[in-house]
């Protein structure tokens, strides 16, 4: 586990990505780990279906603020349906091997959070009949 | 006079600290205030009751079943002993939360009405807390907070104005978050002038301080034996026996009648009028062995120890301070047990949790079930580390290593 705090990670931590809010998101949702307190906002700005931006705020350790981080850059440019289909696999992807089965949790509360905010907005798009 | 073992000896009757971890470590545990480790001669005791007298009480009058009475009624006596209570004053239950909420169901509903104050702290875990917060919304009344500083140290200047109007009183004996010593000695009196009823939650009193429930002059002392070396699903509740007496009975079904008839029940007597359905017998017997073992060691031998490391902790983690760590509570041994709580620069408690686990070391990470307290100090988290009878200096000089290392990995 300690091999896990690569410089990219850290990095991330310390100047996340996309950290902040947008002044009119279409789309946003919110969560907690219950766990350790750990909270994921995240915003986005949807045209014709695709998410042209990106930001996320929130607190909490390395592991969820780091992977929340990365994951606004993956995610940026993505059509909802694909996010909304988004396995965890893009999150171990992201920040590599070497995670414990609890603080998976972590790794995975932002992408939840995306998810989410996608899964939210596509529910609330008009039947296409 | 008792004999004084070293800690590396008591370490040697706990099984789990002679297993290296799954990466070679020595276990390095120091999570004792979320459960403690047992020795063999608990573990001991469940084996034996398992596998020569495993048999129902109080019914059966075959043989096993009579040792499986004796021996569980027995246990009570002992842990009655240990806080100088009346064996009849002694309720088993699951854990301390278990016998907070006896006492709010069944005295809470019964005693308290609109109006009326429930007087706790800053300090609560949840489990002394929520269970007011409910009573209060039941009731119509009020809860009301004995405030703590920015230490964690209670403020008493206003306890007498706090007081007025309470019935209840319910208060930590010692923080889980922070250690400190709640000062009972001042508490408790000014709570008897105002007439409340005092319940102290004893989860983490008991297993560090000596207990005379006479003394401390409360009315109910609530505990889990899962912290104090006992097996995890059995705790008790000490209440005054004409309190006990005057109380409807919480849970009902078997064992805690007299006689039944279709239409009306007859309740048992103490203590078994609390003490519904089969009991958890082999813990209760388990946590006996518990009690023996720490009366063994001597609760004066076991406070003075606790603190010993705490003072020793604090001295060996001060150069630290410097590089970022940041130690909470009082920093003083005299009012704080053996609890360490703390964050370092800007690695989050959770990351040094697990960068610490690399080395076996075992500490707490989050908000501690206190979550009002630490919105309150403004700590997102913090890193715990809490000792016990068998922790010894070389535990905590590979916690400060282990802090060494996170600074290493986060590059500060
Ligand atoms: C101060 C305090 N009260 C109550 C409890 C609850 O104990 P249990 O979960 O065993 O009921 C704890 C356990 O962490 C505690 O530290």
């Amino acid at each position: 586990m300690d091999d896990f705090y690569r410089d990219f990670i850290l990095d991330h931590y310390r100047n996340p990505r996309n950290f902040g809010h947008l002044d009119h998101p279409e789309a946003s949702a919110e969560d907690l780990n219950p766990l350790c307190g750990d909270t994921i906002r995240m915003e986005f700005e949807v045209d014709g279906g695709v998410v042209r931006d990106v930001r996320f705020s929130g607190k909490g350790c390395a592991i969820s603020q780091a992977s929340a981080s990365m994951l606004t850059e993956t995610i940026k440019g993505m059509r909802l349906e694909e996010i909304a289909k988004l396995s965890k696999d893009v999150v171990l992807e992201n920040v590599g091997i070497g995670i414990s089965p609890t603080r998976l949790k972590c790794a995975t509360l932002g992408l939840r959070v995306a998810k989410s905010a996608a899964i939210g907005e596509i529910a609330g798009w008009p039947d296409e009949e | 006079m008792i004999a004084v073992r070293t800690p590396e000896a008591i370490a040697a009757d706990f099984p789990i600290l002679g297993k290296p971890t799954s990466r070679g470590k020595r276990l390095v545990y120091l999570d004792s205030a979320a459960t403690s480790q047992k020795p063999q001669a608990v573990i001991d005791t469940l084996v034996t009751y398992y596998s020569e007298y495993n048999a129902n009480i109080h019914r059966g009058v075959y043989e096993i079943a009579e040792r499986a009475t004796e021996t569980f009624e027995a246990a009570r006596v002992t842990l009655a002993r240990f806080i100088n209570a009346d064996h009849r004053e002694v309720i088993w239950t699951r854990n301390a939360t278990e016998a907070i909420n006896l006492v709010g169901y069944s005295w809470g509903l019964q005693n308290v009405k609109p109006g009326d104050v429930i007087l706790t702290s800053q300090l609560e875990h949840h489990s002394n807390l929520v269970p007011w917060q409910l009573l209060a919304e039941k009731t119509g009344a009020t809860l009301r907070f004995i405030p703590a500083d920015d230490r964690g140290v209670l403020q008493l200047d206003q306890l007498d104005r706090l007081l007025d109007g309470a019935k209840l009183l319910a208060i930590s004996h010692v923080s889980n978050t922070l250690g400190t010593i709640t000062p009972l000695d001042r508490i408790v009196p000014a709570a008897r002038r105002a007439g409340a009823t005092i319940l102290v939650d004893g989860a983490q009193g008991i297993p560090h301080l000596p207990v005379d429930v006479k003394a401390l002059d409360v009315d109910f002392y609530a505990f889990s034996g899962h912290k104090m070396l006992g097996p995890t699903g059995i705790g008790a509740l000490y209440g005054k026996r004409a309190l006990l007496e005057a109380m409807p009975p919480f849970l009902a079904g078997g064992d805690m009648i007299r006689k039944v008839e279709y239409e009306h029940t007859t309740f048992n007597e103490l203590p078994w009028k609390f003490e519904a359905g089969t009991s958890n017998i082999a813990d209760a017997i388990g946590l006996a062995t518990a009690v023996d073992y720490l009366t063994a060691l001597g609760m004066d031998w076991v406070r003075a120890h606790e603190r010993e490391l705490l003072a020793y902790a604090l001295e060996r983690l001060a150069p630290l301070e410097s590089r970022g760590l940041a130690i909470y509570g009082p920093k003083d041994p005299a009012l704080v047990s053996g609890v360490l709580s703390f964050n370092f620069a800007d690695v989050h408690a959770h990351d040094l949790a697990s960068i610490l686990d690399t080395d076996g070391i075992c500490v707490r990470a989050g908000h501690h079930c206190t979550m009002p307290l630490m919105e309150k100090m403004g700590w997102p988290a913090t890193a715990r580390a809490s000792f016990y009878i068998y922790n010894s200096k070389a535990d905590i000089d590979a916690l400060a290593e282990g802090i060494e290392k996170a600074a290493r990995v986060f590059k500060i």
